[in-house]
Formats: structure tokens, C-alpha cells, sequence
């Protein structure tokens, strides 16, 4: 789950980490109140969407007066910004972050992400703040430190001091710095992250390290026990049409294309796409119904799939271990009836009590086209959509 | 022989009388020599009660002490799940195979830190289990679509196994040990792991490998294959068409700053030699014409 940069920014004061001042703000006249109380001459107008690259899309400005508070503010608020990674759409921003000016001398990147391969937390960290890290992989590995932090000491004082020197923090601010480290990993570890970045982390004119972004993902399976992150959800960030499918407890991620696919399994529901694919169709979305899927899960993920207008087939594709296939059968023809299918459907189904299933969509009458392995059935649906263009 | 499992393991299961735990443990009992099998559950609360004539007890040692169990497999809710990971591992049982989906990750990365220097072994978590047909089934797999045979199978995947097994079983080509590792990007063993024991079983004498979008799992136990294998591998890779930034359903089918993505991994598993296929339903006909020659 994503949070908003000034939500992140709660969390790294809850630890320690040096922040500038600013507040939250839904609309201009808080923007230029928040500005008057912070007082000052500079402040900083952020948008505050989940995306990142905000600052390129326009949607961060520096503010030298009152005025340019509200101007900025009124251009910004409700704009629909566009970064790379929001999609060319674009992001709606509904929230600003005013804040206020820093005096930056130089800038760095640190983050924290969950390593696979060494199955510890690992720290980054480089002297090429304000890039994207991705890039800096890319093109200059060699500027990033890499630390793995072990669980039972902590990033110590010794790994934190010996990371900030190498990335050309000064020895006057090493001590401060360590501090921000200790603090974010305390932080990634306490609230259950998958991902956390501070791009940049300032050093300013008089020798403090300040966090100037900050940048959350925390770990979904966890939420139950945070309720204090939960709080920060905002639904107005998400897709609908998986808030819609998270509260079935489906798997669903809408594409572009448009053959809806419903199967069992994350591995087999991605196998599913890259068939279709692989016999000149389209995916329209991933859908994983999981292993508990009854009627009412298996009708909601049809509905979730005719919402979208691209739809032009729909490939139910399902091996049944824990899912009995006559089970999927019931809830597939029940869904059918339900909402007036209005495009070719395909159906294959394996596994567990699969006569059965077969039996079930053979009776009821449906005008379902039966797939006998998963390539005769993507190359169905695939003809099937082709035909309903 | 087999790897890992077989008709003479001896199994705990942890959360057997929960729903979901009395389901499966019911289905493996009816599977293969199963009731001889499965031999004690573990919780603390109806230490003394029975599920189905297999006996609970209080804790993983007492199950161990009393049957001489030395392997577990655990349906524990996920706040949960970890803690009976380490309570196995603390038991010093040789294998733990953690079926539970949705364990925090920072969970399994205190319980993997706790893992170090054990000799306990770990499959999973979010993993379906795994299967020597016709001998033992420990998971949530479908026992019927299996046969004895000679292909070993490893895959991070539950469903995407069982289409492999399928296609397998379909062109009479049986298995030897069929191993779901599970979706989690914190985990037990990893396709390498499971490809040595392959590798150095007697009774197997090809593997498919399956795997999926994330990580570098997949690219590790190719490089190893290259070098170290001496049966032929025949590999699918799922999520070549997923977009980057969005997680597949597993919380380890992500690909992320550009790595992990399916096209990468099998270039990679071409290159070591491993017989790919782009397609999911061709996995079983091109193991065929790879041992026919």
C-alpha cells in the first residue's frame, strides 16, 4: 500500500528524521494560510500524488511570495499531472504539500527495500540524489552503496558512518546523517515496508541532513496490524476497479487490451495472458478469483470484466485443485444468467471434478464455447474476439 | 526413490484442525499410503482430542516425541504462521512445508534470520506443497492428476504445477517428485535448491521448470544448470506480458526498475542450455520431443 509524501513525512518525524515544516492542504486558501503560518520567504507547493517524477510534470513549485503560493497552488490543485509513472491519463491531484523553503547544497539517495536474494532488509545509498535510482543502476552502478542489514544489531553505527562517508556526506554531518539511516530502517522495520526512499536527503547550508521527499510502500499483509497506515489509505489513488475487486478478495489488474481472462491461480492467470498473447490477442486483465472461489466471487469477477468497455471475449480458464471445477461451473452459468453476457465466452476447465463442471455448462443452455486444453481454448477466444469486431 | 518425501515420511501437521487444515490433511490421508502418513496434528488448546484418528498434541516436540514425525506441514493462519515455522524449525524436524498464504514479510525475514545454521529445511510459505506420486502427498495439490513416473517438476507457482503435471500425465509421462515453492519473495528453497536433489536422484531423469516474473531465482538456477546439470530442463516462464510496477497476485510476481522480467529469464535459461518454451501449454509435448531426441 501507497501513502502520500507528507503521510511519509509523519511517519520519518515519528522517528527522527529531519523534515522541513509544511502542512497538508485540499485547497488554496489552506495552501496560502498554511504558507503565512509557516512563515518565511520560499515555500514549496507540492502535489501529492502516489506517482512519482511529480516535480517534471509541473506539479512542484517554489514559491517566493504569498502570491505565487496562491497562484501555484490554484494551478496545481485539480490539474491532472502526468509523470512517468502515472500512465499518459495522468494523475488527478487532489492534495498539496506546502512547505517550507530549504537551502540545498548538495543532494542524495537512500532507501531501504526488501533484498530477496540475501533475505535481509538492504540499504542503498548514493551520492546521485534527486535521480531516479533505477537510472543510476543503469548507467553508474559504481555511485550506489549497497548494505545488508542484519535483523538482531541494526544498521550499526560503524556500516551507518562508513555508507554516509562514501557517499560524500560531509564528516561534520555524519553523525546526523547515521541518525536518518538508524531512523529509516527503524521506520521499515516498525511499520512493516516494502519499500522505503528518501530522494533527496539534503545536506543544507548550515550542515543538517533533511528529508525532502519521502517515499512509502508497505507490505499489504501486514495492514492488520497497522492501523495507523491503514488510516493513510487513499482510495482516490487507486484503481477503482481493483478497490472494487480487492473487496472480494480478487486479484484483479486491469491492461489494455480486450480479452477478459478469470482463472485460479496468479502463476496460471499470467500463463493465461501470455497465451492469449502468444495466439494474437490481447488481455484485457489479470484476474486471480484464488482458491476459495464460490458464486458469488466468480459472478463479481464477471461483472468487474463487463465494466470494461474494450471487452470483446471472455476466457474462463481454471485447473481445480482446492476449487472444485462444478463449483466454478455453477458460479460461471449463475454469473452468466446474472449479468447478460454480451460477448463470446470460453471456458476450459481441469482438475478436480471436471465431468461434473462440464456437465453443469453443457445443460444450461448457455451459449458457452468449451476449450479442451488451454491452447484450444486461447486460440477460441482469440478467434472469438477477432470475429466480434 | 524420490526427493524429499516419500512413502515412509512421517508427517505433523500444524493448524490440522482449522477449516482449511481438516480439509487437507483429510485429502492427504485418502491419498496413497497417507494414513500411515500423516500421523499427529499440533494445537495447544485440544492437545489430547483426534481429527479423522490422527492424534493432536500441544506442540511440535511433543508430536515429534510421540510419532517420531520428523517432517511438518503448516495451514496456520498468516499472523500466525511464522511463529509455527519457528516452532518446527525449534523442534528440529528435517523439513517444514508452510502451505500459508499472506505471511508479513518482515515476519519471514525475522523467521529465515532465525533459520541460520539449522539443518531444518523450509518449502514455502504460499506454496501448494509437494508430491511423490503414488507414495505421499504433503499440500493442497490435486492427488489424481499425477502419476509415478520419472520427470521431476519444480515451479513458484500452485495452479501453473499442476497444468505442468497435467500435460506430463496426459502424454503418459509420470513424476518422480513434483515441488511447489511458493510465490513469496522470502522463502525456503529456491528452483536451484530443488534442481541439485533432482540432479542427484536416481529416479529422475528430466525436470520442468516453472517460473514467473520477480526476482532473480530463476537466472540463479540457470547459471548453476549450466555448469552442473546432467539431465536435460525444460523451462516456462510466466508474465511476459504483465507490466512493470504491478504486482501479479504473488506478492513476488513483480517486475520492478526493470529486472525480474520474463523475456530477461529466458534469455538467460536459453543460454544455459535449458529447453524453453513461450508457451504454457506446450511444456509436457516439448519434454516429450526432448527425451525421444
Amino acid at each position: 500500500m501507497k501513502i502520500h509524501e507528507y503521510q511519509g513525512k509523519e511517519i520519518l518525524r515519528e522517528f527522527g528524521v529531519p523534515t522541513p515544516r509544511g502542512a497538508a492542504c485540499f485547497s488554496v486558501d489552506e495552501a496560502v494560510a498554511a504558507a503565512q503560518k509557516l512563515g518565511g520567504k520560499v515555500w514549496v507547493v507540492k502535489a501529492q500524488i502516489h506517482a512519482g517524477g511529480r516535480g517534471k510534470g509541473g506539479g512542484v513549485k517554489v514559491a517566493k511570495s504569498l502570491d505565487d503560493v496562491r497562484q501555484y497552488a490554484g494551478q496545481i490543485l485539480g490539474m491532472q499531472l502526468v509523470t512517468h509513472q502515472t500512465g499518459p491519463e495522468g494523475q488527478k491531484v487532489r492534495r498539496l504539500l506546502v512547505e517550507e523553503g530549504a537551502q540545498i547544497v548538495k543532494e542524495f539517495y537512500v532507501g531501504m527495500v526488501v533484498d530477496r536474494a540475501s533475505q535481509r532488509v538492504a540499504l542503498l545509498a548514493s551520492s546521485e540524489g534527486g535521480m531516479e535510482i533505477e537510472e543510476v543502476a543503469k548507467h553508474s552502478p559504481e555511485k550506489i552503496r549497497t548494505v545488508r542489514i542484519d535483523p538482531a544489531t541494526g544498521l550499526t553505527d560503524a556500516q551507518g558512518a562508513e555508507v554516509v562517508r562514501a557517499i560524500g556526506i560531509p564528516d561534520v554531518a555524519n553523525a546526523e546523517a547515521v541518525k536518518v539511516l538508524q531512523g529509516l530502517y527503524r521506520a521499515f522495520v516498525e511499520k512493516d515496508a516494502m519499500l522505503a526512499e528518501i530522494n533527496p536527503l539534503i545536506l543544507t547550508a548550515d550542515n543538517r541532513v533533511v528529508a525532502l521527499d519521502a517515499k512509502f510502500n508497505f507490505d499489504s499483509n501486514a495492514l492488520y496490524r497497522r492501523p495507523e497506515i491503514v488510516v493513510y489509505r487513499d482510495l482516490d489513488e487507486e484503481d477503482p476497479a481493483e478497490i472494487e475487486a480487492s473487496k472480494f478478495d480478487l486479484s484483479y489488474i486491469q491492461l489494455d487490451g480486450d480479452i477478459g481472462c478469470l482463472v485460479n491461480g496468479a502463476g496460471l492467470a499470467m500463463a493465461t495472458m501470455d497465451i492469449i498473447k502468444l495466439y494474437g490477442g490481447s488481455p484485457a486483465n489479470f484476474l486471480d478469483v484464488g482458491g476459495g472461489a464460490n458464486k458469488e466471487k466468480v459472478t463479481e469477477a464477471f461483472k468487474l470484466m463487463l465494466k470494461n468497455p474494450h471487452l470483446k471475449a471472455i476466457l474462463v480458464n481454471i485447473f481445480g485443485g482446492i476449487m472444485k471445477c462444478d463449483v466454478i461451473a455453477e458460479g460461471v452459468v449463475a454469473a452468466a444468467r446474472e449479468v447478460s453476457l454480451n460477448v463470446p465466452l470460453v471456458v476450459r476447465l481441469e482438475g478436480t471434478n471436471v465431468e461434473l463442471g462440464k456437465k453443469i455448462l453443457a445443460e444450461s443452455g448457455l451459449p458457452i464455447i468449451s476449450g479442451s486444453d488451454m491452447a484450444d481454448a486461447a486460440q477460441k477466444v482469440v478467434a472469438a474476439a477477432k470475429g466480434a469486431k | 526413490m524420490s526427493i524429499l518425501i516419500n512413502k515412509d515420511t512421517r508427517v505433523i501437521t500444524q493448524g490440522m484442525t482449522g477449516k482449511v487444515g481438516q480439509f487437507h490433511t483429510f485429502h492427504c490421508k485418502q491419498y496413497a499410503n497417507g494414513a500411515n502418513c500423516f500421523v499427529a496434528g499440533v494445537n495447544p488448546k485440544k492437545a489430547g482430542e483426534d481429527f479423522e484418528g490422527i492424534p493432536v498434541y500441544a506442540s511440535v516436540r511433543d508430536a515429534k516425541a510421540a510419532t517420531g514425525a520428523t517432517v511438518s506441514v503448516i495451514y496456520v493462519p498468516p499472523s500466525g504462521a511464522a511463529a509455527a515455522i519457528d516452532e518446527a524449525v525449534d523442534a528440529d524436524l528435517d523439513l517444514v512445508i508452510c502451505i500459508t498464504e499472506g505471511i508479513p514479510v518482515h515476519d519471514m525475514l525475522k523467521t529465515r534470520y532465525r533459520m541460520q545454521g539449522k539443518r531444518t529445511i523450509l518449502i514455502g510459505p504460499n506454496c501448494p506443497g509437494l508430491i511423490t506420486p503414488d507414495e505421499i502427498k504433503i499440500g493442497i495439490m490435486p492427488g489424481h492428476i499425477h502419476k509415478k513416473g520419472r520427470i521431476g517438476v519444480v515451479s513458484r507457482s500452485g495452479t501453473l504445477t499442476y497444468e505442468a503435471v497435467g500435460q506430463l500425465t496426459a502424454l503418459g509421462y509420470g513424476q518422480s517428485s513434483c515441488v511447489g515453492i511458493g510465490g513469496d519473495p522470502i522463502n525456503g528453497l529456491k528452483h536451484i535448491d530443488v534442481m541439485k536433489l533432482f540432479n542427484d536422484d536416481p529416479e529422475t531423469d528430466a525436470v520442468i521448470m516453472v517460473g514467473e516474473i520477480g526476482g532473480s531465482d530463476e537466472e540463479e538456477c540457470a547459471r548453476w544448470i549450466k555448469a552442473n546439470m546432467k539431465k536435460p530442463v525444460v523451462g516456462f516462464i510466466a508474465g511476459v506480458t504483465a507490466p512493470e510496477g504491478k504486482r501479479m497476485g504473488h506478492a513476488g510476481a513483480i517486475i520492478s526498475g526493470g529486472q525480474g522480467g520474463a523475456n530477461e529469464k529466458l534469455a538467460v535459461m536459453e543460454e544455459s542450455g535449458i529447453h524453453i518454451t513461450r508457451n504454457p501449454a506446450e511444456m509436457g509435448r516439448l519434454m516429450q520431443k526432448v527425451l525421444k531426441g
